[in-house]
């Protein structure tokens, strides 16, 4: 019997719960000898992993799943969660299948990870892909097409198998579907929030960095209709952006608690599954380039991307726009220096475009939400009225 | 800097001493500069200490200001917190770089500083050495619609990479392309054209700093060490990076040079009892920055080498060989070979810890992170674990900031202070029986 589309989102609640990353042990079991890449927030070119036979597995913190013990006297006392909690999950051993780990210098907190992830599993390749900062230059399409080759022949060698153009192709292929149906479930948020709630177009699109992404492709397939089809009214709520989980994550409980007093019609959760905004060609000569060039020509925006060419407030202006929300939820993680610093230039931007907003921070192991409750219930109503 | 160390009497010689009455006398020209730039509105670029393309700069007479450099100058004054404060007021977190946040202080304050007043910035240029160069980068250009160039230098990528070798050429290249761009910006800004020859000679006058520069940092082999890398060592940065590049610069690192080689041909030594010869890793605390250079010095602790001297002064240590024939390329190549070497460094620095054990006869390594500096210090406790581990190198993790007094804690810092020497003293008695 087909599962519902309740059971489909309550198996990608369990996975994005599950510090065991049960699917990922699943596919090794199917696929012995095969290796995985787990690549550390916010975006990596999956692709290039997924084209020599690997499966690419998302990092994006422990959540409150684990106590934090060994990476305490690892990592500086001042540096946010998540960086603390995946290198806990490696210490622990639930990271024990992967063969590369890849961390990106996002900022200054995940750069060190590769230092410090390098001396703690010297069995591992320990890397840092770095993603061009300076995207505005002409010569940043080459470089980063050159970057991705050298990416590749890390995995190459991780793997034994080789990264062909004709497996990045039908890898591309394989993403370009993905991230459509991504794209759609998004719409759906936009246009019909009673549909969908915050936290299961959440699970629905992070479970995709935790399992094969053809299995995500089939089970979006049958999620999405199963959605549309529901028997939801509309409800008298507030209509809002998130922005702010581009990286360390919110709490589902803390989204349960925003879903219940807003609609969440668009948010920046889990971007790096979503960066890239269009579909990459699946026949191009030189699929490398095209992947890099998708990356710094059609693609999303977070604090840790600078695109001088697309500033960030005006693109969080046109998220809010676009999605008809009237309000938006600025948020950082706890310690978060890119994240905190752009909660300032977000702020202003907000203000000076006469968009109410709430500031606020989390930490993905907060468990109790009481004041969120009060902070977010406090904003929508005071809106609410000044609406009637 | 101008913090006195209490020597015994000196025997006479003309050059001892020479070294801060001359980095006196440095940084209160920049600070005129920067003051006069302010004034009449002469192109002025906000740049940081790694990577500030200063010889490009130089080649068009743009006035470099260094915001980390004005802001640690405000902690030493005293006067950090009234700027700090300021910027969390306008809704900065608590959480980020005090001296992002002294820097914002200092521009909602007319940018007047207790030594002068800082220019608007024309430009910018900001590397990706740290990432909250760009983050600050682009506070100056919301508030100044500047021109911002981040300078990408594609770092250490991880396991097995080696500097110059895996994928270098694709590297340089792209850095020789990026800093062709940066000269377009600068011709915009002054209306000049580059002169290609004033670029040769700021990079021979880099090549000439560095020389220097290593023969200093090498002068600390002798014991006792002529100068404490925590608080010498700072000036020799400071002038290396406001100076990079021209003959004044060059000639401040021969006089420091030439008093180094004096004190060791008089036995003077930066303390006048030296008993523990120690790697500093990591920054230090402007705020109380005498205060904690003499919780070591009461034990016979100097700082023979840091680590601060080698990534904040934009990698000059590890040498920079510019080739002037082929100025562009050549400019990028070593660019990027001494950010790779230098600053990535600072993440897998271990083995460098070694050899410099080894070399420079270090009985320790005090490694201090700030709140402030997640660049530096979110690795520190690894590093010491790391140390631990192998038992080989004895090592002190403390905590405080660079220019927040909220997180200097007197009797927590000297606690772990006085537990480590003690602990370096039973080690050595041991070693002796
Ligand atoms: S949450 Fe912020 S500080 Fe932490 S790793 Fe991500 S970007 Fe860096
Ligand atoms: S994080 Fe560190 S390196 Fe970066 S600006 Fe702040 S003090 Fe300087």
């Amino acid at each position: 019997m087909p599962m519902s589309a309740e059971d489909l989102i309550e198996e990608c609640r369990e996975l994005v719960e599950d510090p065991e990353f049960s699917a990922v042990r699943d596919w090794l079991d199917h696929h012995p000898g095969a290796k995985v890449l787990g690549h550390f927030q916010v975006y990596f070119p999956e692709e290039i992993a997924h084209a020599a036979g690997m499966l690419p597995v998302k990092l994006a913190g422990a959540g409150s799943a684990l106590q934090i013990r060994q990476a305490d006297a690892r990592i500086a006392a001042f540096v946010c969660s998540i960086v603390r909690s995946a290198l806990e999950a490696a210490l622990s051993g639930h990271l024990d299948f992967l063969s590369v780990f890849v961390t990106h210098p996002i900022c200054d907190a995940a750069r060190h990870a590769c230092g410090v992830w390098a001396r703690n599993f010297p069995e591992l390749s320990a890397q840092i892909l770095y993603l061009p900062q300076n995207a505005g230059s002409s010569h940043a399409l080459d470089y980063l097409r050159a970057e991705y080759a050298r990416v590749a022949r890390v995995i190459e060698q991780a793997t034994g198998a080789q990264v062909t153009d004709e497996a990045l192709r039908a890898s591309i292929a394989v993403f370009n579907e993905n991230r459509r149906l991504l794209r759609e479930l998004y719409a759906l948020k936009r246009e019909a929030p009673w549909l969908v709630s915050a936290v299961e177009a959440y699970v629905l699109t992070r479970a995709a960095g935790l399992m094969p992404r053809e299995r995500h492709n089939e089970l979006l397939r049958a999620v999405i209709p199963a959605l549309r089809a529901r028997d939801a009214r509309p409800q008298d709520k507030l209509r809002v952006v998130f922005e702010g989980g581009f990286c360390e994550q919110p709490p589902l409980d803390m989204l349960a608690v925003i879903q219940e007093i807003c609609y969440v019609v668009d948010d920046d959760l889990m971007i790096g599954l979503r960066w890239l905004t269009d579909d990459v060609p699946q026949d191009g000569e030189d699929p490398l380039r095209d992947l890099a060039r998708a990356y710094l020509q059609t693609s999303s925006h977070s604090p840790v991307q600078r695109d001088p060419r697309r500033p960030k407030e005006e693109r969080l202006l046109a998220r809010i726009r676009d999605a008809n929300a009237e309000a938006a939820i600025v948020a950082a993680a706890k310690m978060c220096e890119p994240g905190l610093e752009e909660q300032v230039a977000y702020g202003q931007a907000l203000d000076d475009a006469g968009i109410p907003h709430l500031v606020m921070e989390f930490e993905e192991k907060t468990r109790v939400f009481e004041q969120t409750r009060m902070e977010v219930e406090t904003f929508a109503e005071s809106l609410l009225l000044d609406l009637v | 800097m101008t913090v006195e160390e209490k020597q015994p009497p000196a025997p006479r010689s003309e050059l001892i001493g020479a070294t801060r009455r001359e980095s006196r006398r440095l940084m209160e020209g920049w600070w005129q500069r920067l003051s006069d730039a302010a004034a009449d509105g002469r192109p002025a670029a906000n740049v940081f200490v790694m990577g500030s393309a200063a010889e490009i700069l130089h080649a068009f007479d743009i006035v470099t200001c260094f915001p980390e450099i004005t802001a640690l100058q405000t902690a030493i004054r005293g006067s950090s917190m009234d700027y700090l404060l300021a910027a969390e007021d306008h809704g900065y977190s608590p959480d980020i770089c005090g001296y992002v946040k002294v820097d914002v202080g200092l521009h909602l304050k007319e940018r007047r500083h207790p030594m002068g007043t800082l220019p608007k910035p024309s430009m910018v240029v900001a590397t990706n050495m740290c990432n909250t160069y760009v983050k600050w980068a682009e506070i100056w250009e919301r508030r100044y619609r500047c021109p911002v160039v981040v300078l990408d230098l594609p770092g250490w990528r991880g396991s097995g990479f080696e500097a110059g070798r895996d994928g270098f050429e694709a590297d340089r290249r792209y850095v020789e392309g990026q800093l062709r761009e940066l000269i377009g910006v600068c011709e915009t800004i002054t209306g000049r054209r580059l002169d290609i020859d004033r670029l040769r000679e700021s990079m021979l006058a880099v090549n000439r700093l560095s020389e220097l520069y290593r023969d200093v940092l090498a002068e600390n082999r002798h014991r006792p060490a002529p100068f404490n890398a925590m608080l010498d060592g700072v000036n020799y940065m400071g002038i290396a990076n406001i100076h990079r590049g021209t003959e004044e610069g060059v000639r401040f690192m021969q006089v420091a040079l030439d008093e180094l080689r004096e004190r060791v041909a008089l036995g003077i030594g930066a303390l006048a009892d030296e008993r523990f010869r120690l790697l500093f890793v990591g920054t230090t605390c402007y705020t109380h920055f005498v205060r904690f250079l003499e919780l070591f010095k009461e034990w016979g602790g100097v700082f023979v080498l840091s680590e601060y001297m080698t990534f904040a002064g934009g990698g000059i240590d590890k040498g920079i060989f510019y080739d002037t024939d082929r100025p562009l390329e050549s400019l990028a190549e070593q660019l990027l070979l001494s950010s790779q070497r230098s600053m990535s460094g600072v993440f897998y620095s271990q083995d460098w810890h070694d050899q410099v054990v080894r070399d420079y006869q270090l009985d320790g390594i005090c490694f201090h992170g700030v709140k402030s500096c997640r660049t530096i210090s979110t690795g520190l406790p690894d590093l010491r674990e790391w140390h631990m581990r192998r038992g080989d190198i004895p090592g002190l993790f403390v905590q405080s900031d660079l220019v927040d007094t909220r997180l200097w804690s007197e009797a927590q810092m000297k606690n772990r202070v006085d537990a480590f020497f003690e602990a370096l003293q039973s080690r050595r008695l041991m070693r002796e029986r």
